[in-house]
């Protein structure tokens, strides 16, 4: 058979000609012209054209056609959405097939094609295919349910195609079970709060049987999906453990890699005293050292993850030194990876061995390599001290072959083992310094001259020296100018005598002539310094140097943790978190190693705070949660719907320091606009409680800042105002802000307008109108409002307590009689009284301040010379709050008793009462 | 998850282009092919990320297969994916060449429909794929057959269909090693392992229980253990004993097991599979010795003598013997003195090559050589990359011996007796060199 032919069809009206044969009536001259078509559109021609004549021939009962059909429309269908619902009738026919490959194959392709009429079609055949009879059925329906998601989450939420997925994790079939756990493992990350996979003991129970039955890739999805998993104590993860370790054993790399991720995580919460503990450390070694025999692009895999685990665990590899030694024939990419890791297993037991091993690959052929290699033998000699000697010797010997790259990475080295261990190689400066000449490379420059004032006084000709690399002072890069700079500088503290031109000369070129500003300034301060009190120049110049220290490229500890969760995946291979490379919400939750627990503690949580999380004093920043955290991140930060405006007055709320200083911190400062005047729809009728109240102390609210009342901006609409200083040393800029689902449904009404970059400390301050037709989530406080700002450099997190009297509605004003009705009908439970202290109100004025914040009275009377205030007010969710109000004149304190339907809120209102009468 | 797969030639041009996620477009694939395949230097990494978009590439003779994805995926999974996705499609179709693939379109678009699903893998056992994709359609089959398909495309045992009927039952196992080694010039061992395979071809009937059993270690000390008779038998045969460092079974082999008992029971894929792969690097066997010379005689001459020393019993043969012999880049001329085989310099692979058809054991043989040299004023010297050695010899470096493998069928009436085994050993070099 000769496919190849389809593919040179290069002949003018090809498309016409198509187009004949597709109509045609024979049934191989149908096909052989679909595969015609299917070849242009591999080349990328557009083929599109024939849209309507290739799906005519999807009626077939030849399958291998209807492949062919169904591929093209998983291609077509986006760019001609009409037209693909002639392909439908067919799907469904399909899913109906008695033949369980025709069924699965229809509700496979119908999930591939992102055409939003199609997919409503899907949701029935999806349904019934997820309960088929047939597990092969099942299985790919598993998936198609992932597919559905992608393209319209909510639509599969609301036709409860979740928790028919979450009943395919206790089916009977080992590869439904794997694929369940993949689909729901992939939506999860979209949800990371919804706690969909709802992993417990049991299901954990579920999922390790089927890893002992499914394929290798469905064993892959599982361990993948137990990693999320948070054992309740040590037990639990030593009981999962030990049914992970028979997969180190499995021929296919990725199910090892997954095993040894589950093993690394659940480790940090056994105690080291156990023997368990050590065997599984044992364990660990052989399957990593066989991941070296695999092909070459796997070893790279590999190698970036056993670099992680060495930085984590350096005791599980420390004895399989040998197996790192670079092979000749070791792609390029495997060698440097080899290299990295022989330097981090290096010890005194085997640097012989190494040191061996490192001089001999830097007599290879690439550059790269060499370099490393040459590095590493510094890094050696600093790493081990007893070593340091033969690290030296061999440098000596390398310089001494005169490879010019190798010269300038041996002298860089060496700078550096200078600094660990001073006065005791300087005697090798003679030798160093005979290849002034050949450097060209600026690190190497910068590290020589380093040396040289560094030890100025040994060398007889120091000055002569420097003197010559001034002559060129202007096209050296930054890195030596500055080096030479200093360099002159300490010698001529050192021999003031003979230098005090050349230090002239370079504080001139310096400050003068360049017209960088880290020289100039440096330039300026040696030479006030010199001219001051050269006593304390030499101090400060020649002071003591602290040692170097011995590790230098460390992954630093968080992020390896995190790493370490991402063990077999692009994250560890890339050394960065995915929030790095990945776009949007998807898979950004940072995860981390759980805590070390005795049996009795629990855990936290996996996903606990992001990176530079705030110190502990500022009460509402978010992230001790985890789960509320994960659903922020989520969010997906588009700009959203603009929703009906409401009223005015905004209270300041108080600027909250979020992320606590230092580069990571952020000002927001949330002020809430109050509603004299509301017009807004009352929708979404969520049972929240309402309430009388006085008016107090708005500043229990948000930590930081005390409330002020401020005069109404604009009539109609709820506004936040935020001020936003930028504390980092960076331009900030692509500002965008999303709101956590919260009790009244507000969401911004329009992106966030921040509209030049913000500079390092420069404050803007923005006003951000608001609507109420957000999603709903009751939260605790009831008013409290998350809410995620996102820039160039990071995602920031603040929560706030907005006062409820700006959800306050104007049309909340009751009739009389329904008042008394409803007054009645509210059972008397749900009254709630308070006292508003301070308060020296008559009764027409408080009615009037009131209601100019949409809370009106609808009757008044006096009984026994008080005053009876009965007020009404209506929230935007259209829950109506009652409110008696008893005002005695001559006495501050007043009375206010609340009743609602949903006494929840009743405690807000009474805050805003307060609020608004004492203002 | 993966979102995107695609095949090029070694011009860059596409043979197929599979796109599962939205996330991946078109330019995905022109983005591969003009910074990885039509890059200047070298690949430096198997994984490339372009404009926050992760390429996975390997490569099989001139034809690339690259895995594209914009999310955190699983690395090791892509790779052992695409490796699989070569295995199949040679399975198919012999070898993966660009006219193979071009031959063979709508059958690679059929294969990657079925095996990857939203780029998540699925059954990918060529065995149970071949029931169903044949390009011929399946409208034949009767709804008993259909029902055996899909229960054995997702059921347990993925690998093998039931109602297989041979009128001779036959099993042959091959366990190949490849030898390793990185020799000082001194003569001392740097590092040697022996990566070995246990491939098994079955042609037998049913669902067979299979057994295999080897001279592991810590088995038979496990076993020694037992009574005292078989401790004094252990004395005896504990030479002949390998401590294994490592192994890694076929997804046949039962895990859970080998991990408790270290024993090694399977239902087998009909046809050829590979059984297990094991690692040592105690006690090898190292069938040859190298031991080079080589002298700089003023800077235009090298003297190159090595001498080769066979290691094992003298009534095997050793087989296709080479030893290559690196030559500096500035080599004019050589001349080449060698008691056995053949030699030739080879100057486009700057090397002296040095053939021995057949070499029995215990034996030695030498070769010498003189390099002219031309004189060049190149300051770097040269690299002198290590002697390597190639060979084929009849026995298992590592030392392991195959001490059993039963078969059970109970539901019918053939016994472990009438399974005709055979066994074969074979030792290649891997990477065998000696620096000089």
């Amino acid at each position: 058979m000769t496919d190849s032919k389809y593919f040179t069809t290069t002949k003018k009206g090809e498309i016409f000609e198509l187009k004949a044969e597709l109509n045609s009536d024979k049934k191989e001259k149908k096909k052989e012209a679909v595969k015609k078509v299917i070849a242009s559109m591999t080349v990328g021609k557009d083929v599109s054209a024939l849209f309507p004549d290739v799906v005519n021939c999807m009626q077939t009962d030849n399958l291998e056609l209807k492949k062919l059909v169904y591929l093209y429309l998983m291609n077509y269908a986006k760019s001609q959405p009409d037209m693909a619902i002639m392909a439908v009738n067919t799907f469904v026919k399909d899913c109906e097939d008695p033949n369980p490959l025709i069924r699965a194959l229809a509700v496979r392709t119908m999930g591939c094609i992102r055409v939003d009429k199609i997919t409503e079609y899907l949701c029935e055949p999806l349904r019934k295919c997820l309960k088929d009879e047939d597990p092969y059925v099942r299985k790919t329906a598993a998936v198609c349910v992932a597919k559905l998601h992608d393209i319209n989450a909510q639509l599969v939420e609301d036709q409860g195609f979740l928790d028919t997925l979450k009943d395919l994790i206790s089916d009977s079939n080992p590869m439904v079970v794997a694929n369940a756990v993949a689909a729901l493992s992939e939506i999860a990350e979209s949800h990371p709060s919804s706690n969909l996979l709802d992993l417990n003991p049991q299901s954990i129970n579920k999922l390790l049987t089927a890893l002992n039955e499914c394929t290798e890739w469905g064993q892959i999805f599982i361990l993948d999906c137990l990693a999320n998993y948070m054992p309740k104590d040590d037990r639990e993860a030593q009981s999962i453990c030990e049914r992970v370790t028979p997969r180190l054993s499995h021929a296919n790399s990725a199910v090892v890699l997954s095993a040894v991720k589950v093993l690394m995580k659940f480790m940090e919460m056994l105690s080291k005293d156990l023997d368990y503990y050590g065997t599984l450390l044992k364990k660990l070694a052989p399957p990593l050292v066989t991941l070296l025999s695999a092909e070459p692009e796997l070893q790279y895999v590999a190698l970036r993850n056993i670099n992680l685990i060495v930085q984590k665990r350096p005791e599980i590899l420390k004895h399989e030194m040998k197996v790192f030694f670079v092979k000749y024939n070791d792609p390029i990419y495997v060698k440097l990876e080899k290299l990295d890791i022989m330097i981090r297993l290096a010890s005194q037991a085997n640097i012989a061995q190494v040191l061996a091993e490192l001089k001999e690959y830097a007599t290879e052929v690439d550059v790269d390599f060499v370099r490393k290699a040459v590095r590493a033998i510094g890094r050696c000699a600093i790493k081990v001290e007893q070593s340091a000697e033969r690290c030296v010797s061999t440098l000596l010997d390398l310089i001494q072959t005169k490879v010019n790259y190798v010269v300038q990475e041996a002298i860089v080295v060496i700078k550096d083992i200078f600094r660990k261990y001073p006065n005791k190689y300087e005697s090798v400066i003679a030798t160093l310094c005979e290849n002034l000449d050949s450097l060209d490379e600026p690190e190497a420059r910068a590290a020589m001259i380093w040396i040289v004032g560094e030890y100025a006084e040994r060398i007889d000709n120091a000055d002569e020296l420097l003197e010559s690399f001034l002559e060129g002072f202007h096209d050296e890069s930054t890195q030596v100018q500055l080096q030479l700079l200093t360099a002159i500088v300490k010698l001529f503290l050192k021999k003031p005598t003979e230098t005090q031109e050349l230090v002239q000369q370079v504080l001139s070129l310096a400050t003068q002539d360049s017209d960088n500003p880290d020289l100039r300034d440096r330039g300026y301060i040696y030479w006030r310094l010199l001219s001051t009190d050269p006593v304390a120049a030499k101090e400060v110049v020649l002071a003591e140097k602290p040692l170097i220290s011995e590790e230098t490229d460390l992954i630093e500890p968080t992020l390896l943790d995190e790493l370490i969760c991402y063990i077999g995946t692009l994250a560890s291979v890339y050394h960065k978190p995915p929030s790095a490379f990945v776009e949007g919400g998807r898979g950004v939750v940072h995860k981390s190693l759980p805590p070390r627990t005795a049996s009795s503690e629990s855990a936290e949580s996996p996903e606990t705070a992001p990176t530079g999380a705030p110190p502990g004093e500022q009460p509402d920043v978010i992230p001790a949660q985890g789960d509320l955290l994960g659903d922020l991140l989520n969010l997906d930060l588009g700009p959203p719907v603009s929703g009906p405006p409401l009223a005015t007055s905004s209270v300041q709320m108080g600027a909250v320091d979020l992320l606590g200083g230092g580069l990571d911190s952020l000002i927001g400062g949330t002020n809430f606009v109050a509603p004299p005047t509301a017009a807004v729809p009352a929708n979404l009728g969520a049972p929240i409680g309402s309430g009388l109240s006085d008016l107090f102390d708005l500043t229990s609210g948000v930590g930081t800042l005390s409330g002020s009342y401020v005069a109404p901006k604009a009539v109609g609409s709820i506004s936040m105002d935020l001020q936003l200083t930028n504390k980092a040393l960076q331009v900030m800029t692509d500002f965008a802000i999303q709101f956590n689902r919260n009790s009244f449904g507000l969401a911004p009404a329009a992106p966030l307008q921040v509209h030049a970059p913000l500079s390092p400390n420069q404050t803007v301050e923005i006003s951000l109108p608001l609507s109420t037709v957000g999603s709903v989530m009751k939260m605790e406080p009831l008013n409290n409002l998350q809410v995620a700002v996102k820039n160039n450099i990071d995602v920031f997190y603040f929560s706030t307590l907005y006062p409820l009297h700006i959800l306050f509605v104007e049309d909340g004003k009751m009739d009389r009689q329904m008042f008394l009705a409803t007054w009645k009908d509210i059972p008397n439970e749900n009254e709630a009284q308070f006292q508003i202290r301070d308060c020296p109100l008559n009764a027409e004025a408080a009615s009037s301040k009131l209601q100019s914040s949409n809370i009106f009275t609808v009757a008044k009377r006096n009984v026994e010379g008080q005053d009876m205030l009965y007020q009404s007010l209506k929230l935007t969710n259209g829950i109506w709050v009652l409110a008696e109000l008893r005002i005695q004149p001559g006495n501050p304190s007043c009375t206010l008793s609340l009743k609602c339907r949903a006494p929840e809120v009743s405690q807000h209102v009474y805050q805003a009462y307060e609020t608004i009468l004492k203002n | 998850m993966i979102g995107g797969l695609f095949i090029y030639n070694h011009k860059g041009e596409v043979l197929i282009s599979r796109v599962y996620r939205d996330d991946i477009g078109r330019n995905a694939v022109d983005a591969f092919r003009v910074n990885v395949i039509h890059a200047r230097q070298q690949v430096r990494s198997p994984v490339t990320n372009i404009a926050r978009t992760s390429f996975f590439h390997v490569k099989r003779s001139n034809i690339w297969l690259a895995a594209v994805t914009k999310q955190n995926v699983n690395a090791a999974m892509v790779f052992e994916f695409l490796y699989k996705m070569c295995d199949v499609m040679a399975a198919y179709f012999g070898k993966i060449s660009e006219e193979n693939i071009k031959n063979n379109f709508v059958l690679i678009y059929e294969l990657l429909d079925e095996i990857l699903d939203f780029g998540y893998p699925q059954n990918s056992e060529t065995g149970a794929l071949k029931t169903f994709i044949t390009q011929q359609g399946i409208k034949s089959q009767t709804k008993e057959e259909q029902s055996q398909i899909t229960s054995q495309v997702t059921g347990q045992i993925g690998w093998r269909r039931e109602g297989i009927k041979y009128r001779r039952n036959e099993l042959f196992l091959d366990v190949l090693e490849s030898v390793n080694l990185l020799m000082s010039p001194q003569g001392q061992v740097l590092s040697a392992h022996v990566s070995g395979r246990v491939v098994m071809k079955s042609y037998l009937s049913g669902m067979p229980e299979c057994k295999f059993g080897m001279n592991d270690k810590i088995v038979i000390e496990k076993q020694g253990k037992g009574t005292a008779d078989e401790t004094s038998k252990r004395c005896l045969s504990g030479k002949q004993s390998i401590a294994i460092d490592d192994c890694t079974f076929h997804q046949c082999v039962r895990l859970s097991k080998f991990d408790s008992e270290r024993s090694i029971s399977f239902i087998p894929p009909d046809g050829e599979f590979e059984l297990m792969r094991y690692r040592t690097t105690k006690d090898i066997i190292l069938p040859f010795r190298v031991i080079p010379l080589v002298r700089e005689v003023g800077r235009t001459k090298l003297e190159v003598k090595v001498v080769i020393k066979s290691n094992f019993k003298p009534s095997l043969l050793a087989q296709k013997i080479e030893v290559r012999i690196p030559t500096p880049l500035n080599t004019s001329g050589v001349q080449v003195i060698c008691m056995k085989g053949k030699a030739k310099y080879k100057a486009s692979e700057n090397a002296i090559v040095w053939k021995i058809k057949r070499m029995a054991g215990m034996k030695e043989s030498q070769i010498s050589a003189e390099i002219e040299l031309l004189p060049t004023n190149d300051k770097k010297k040269w690299a002198r990359p290590p002697i390597s050695m190639n060979f084929e010899v009849p026995f298992a470096p590592s030392g392991l011996k195959v001490r059993y493998l039963k078969v059970f069928e109970p539901k019918l009436n053939y016994s472990d007796h009438d399974v005709i085994k055979w066994v074969r050993y074979i030792g290649r070099s891997g990477i065998y060199e000696t620096r000089c």
